[in-house]
């Protein structure tokens, strides 16, 4: 049962938002940025979630996350792929031999409007399949319109249907409406088993930003406190850019501290990210500003 | 009763927009006497680098829009230097120019601006060509603009001379990347205004100031710059161009001219400078 959501937190917006804008004005010097650049490289899950995914597209994204840019040195390979459940056999495959995870989405993927008997057949394929990680949506309908329990019982049944499989939880947050609300459904996910929570989906916009992960981050941090246990984190859609992803290695660091800053408990979901870090990393090895014609696009 | 004088502060234009340098400096410009003009903005790198970024972007958009509307646009821009003619004069005397020569300039740019105007939607058809082949093939050449463009204005005619390298490389679908004159620099600023309201997409045309020593090498080795236009002498700015721009074999135009005045300044191949030449092999049945 969860427990009286009268006694969440709330969040005075325009505090938070003055709070993160402070994030966003740090410098950081050259050594810092490449360490930082790397190791942003290595938490990014890897992701393509469209209708027109093939089997092709999806071998070459594994490639990719083995092999970012060989010609630079020494660089880490991502954390995982994110694909739809039908890919994940095919990306499975195609990762054989390497660390990186397969991590599928699952329940409905995006809308999560479906009856939970098939929510939890989603998952079972994904998992049968071969995913490492579940990537499941909260129904957003039931919890704006007060049903929490329904939420909370729905992720303790698609947790279940996991099994080792680790379990990320969309919150969604460009539905929620408000900061309370991402704190509310934060909350009931990490009580529900959640071993990760994840602002979106990438479908709805506004997808991350830095106010909704940092409340999720406060989240955890207060779970922490309160019961030592570490819950991941993953803010996911719109984040394209280096100089965004440090904002949020910045807060990461500020929030939760240094244990938090690896790919075992922070991710970035995300596409583009991937290049354009590479691009960062290139420029500094070579003094010269760089073209995306240089790097594979997938 | 007496009112202040509301000064004018002159700042970048990049991608449509007037933002100050991200470096927040700027560097003084004088008079011939001395006296202080305005304070303008130092620009950086980083300037230089988002403005490649936008350039990029809307060069996709620019190379489709039809050549008539370009001609239209450039057309556009003659217009509204034409109504603010007499302001342009004021700026150019008030960096030092003489007022006769300053009048003339003025002019000359306006008229420069129509007659690439005019090439728009004919500059294609005098460099295309059907080429005779000696198999079954239909062979025909015709003229791509070479994407993005940075380009080092001309130190003197802050204002011809920087209407003399935009117009032929945007008319052709190029974007471009302008270092201003460092000190008739006024009038650069003053002609982002023009564009700004003459239907130019944003980030077609983008406009810095500030010190050539500093960002040349920028201009010449971003990966993401097609060409680049040097136009000045100075021998080892020669060198550091020609050399950081072999890593992505960018082209280089170097114009060592002093005078844009007269009428050798204009001709259809100063668009050619920024295109490049694609020939199609077409199956034919013999």
């Amino acid at each position: 049962m969860i427990k009286d959501s009268s006694k969440v937190p709330t969040y005075d917006t325009l505090g938070v938002i003055e709070r993160v804008n402070r994030f966003s004005k740090r410098s950081i010097k050259n050594s810092s940025k490449i360490a930082g650049l790397k190791l942003a490289l290595s938490m990014i899950d890897l992701t393509t979630l469209e209708g027109n995914d093939t089997k092709g597209k999806v071998e070459q994204l594994c490639y990719k996350a083995m092999h970012p840019h060989d010609a630079l040195q020494g660089l880490p390979t991502v954390a995982a792929i994110c694909v739809y459940p039908s890919m994940v056999s095919i990306a499975k495959n195609a990762l054989q031999g390497s660390k990186i995870n397969v991590a599928s989405v699952a329940t409905a993927f995006p809308s999560g409007q479906s009856d939970l008997k098939i929510k939890l057949a989603d998952t079972k394929f994904a998992v049968d399949q071969g995913a490492d990680e579940i990537d499941m949506v909260i129904s957003r309908g039931k919890f704006l319109s007060g049903d929490y329990q329904y939420v909370y019982d729905e992720i303790i049944a698609v947790k279940e249907a996991c099994g080792k499989a680790h379990l990320k939880v969309i919150l969604e947050t460009g539905e929620l409406e408000t900061l309370d609300n991402v704190r509310k459904a934060s909350e009931i996910a990490i009580q529900a088993g959640a071993d990760f929570i994840k602002t979106s989906t990438g479908k709805i916009q506004p997808a991350a930003t830095l106010p909704v992960t940092y409340v999720m981050l406060d989240t955890i941090k207060d779970h922490y406190i309160k019961t030592g246990k570490m819950i991941g984190m993953k803010p996911a859609g719109g984040i394209s850019n280096s100089k965004t992803a440090f904002q949020y290695l910045i807060m990461l660091n500020e929030v939760l501290g240094e244990k938090w800053m690896n790919s075992k408990y922070f991710r970035f979901g995300a596409s583009s990210l991937a290049n354009d870090i590479l691009m960062q990393l290139v420029k500094f090895e070579t003094g010269f500003y760089q073209s995306a014609n240089y790097f594979s696009k997938d | 009763m007496s009112r202040l004088n509301i000064n004018k502060t002159y700042k970048l234009y990049i991608g449509g927009k007037f933002p100050r340098t991200e470096s927040s400096r700027y560097y003084p410009i004088t008079n011939t006497k001395g006296d202080l003009i305005a304070n303008m903005c130092l620009a950086s790198r980083k300037d230089f680098r988002n403005a490649v970024v936008i350039a990029r972007k809307v060069q996709e958009s620019w190379v489709s829009t039809s050549a008539l509307n370009k001609g239209q646009i450039l057309y556009r821009i003659a217009e509204m230097l034409e109504g603010r003619k007499e302001q342009f004069i004021e700026e150019l005397i008030l960096q030092g120019v003489q007022k006769k020569a300053a009048q003339i300039e003025v002019s000359t740019s306006i008229d420069r601006l129509v007659y690439y105007a005019g090439w728009s939607d004919k500059y294609q058809q005098f460099f295309s060509s059907v080429n005779p082949v000696n198999s079954a093939h239909f062979n025909f050449t015709n003229l791509e603009p070479t994407g993005v463009v940075s380009i080092i204005a001309p130190e003197n005619q802050g204002l011809l001379g920087l209407i003399s390298v935009i117009a032929p490389a945007i008319v052709g679908g190029n974007t471009v990347i302008v270092l201003a004159s460092q000190n008739i620099s006024l009038s650069a600023i003053s002609f982002s205004e023009v564009l700004n309201s003459s239907d130019v997409p944003g980030g077609v045309v983008n406009i810095l100031t500030g010190k050539r020593e500093e960002l040349i090498s920028h201009f010449a080795s971003h990966m993401d710059v097609n060409a680049i236009i040097y136009c000045g002498t100075d021998q080892k700015d020669l060198k550091t161009v020609s050399e950081l721009a072999s890593n992505n074999v960018k082209r280089t135009i170097f114009y060592k001219k002093n005078d844009w005045l007269n009428s050798s300044n204009e001709s259809p191949y100063f668009i050619e400078k920024t295109q490049e030449a694609k020939t199609t092999w077409h199956p034919v049945k013999i």
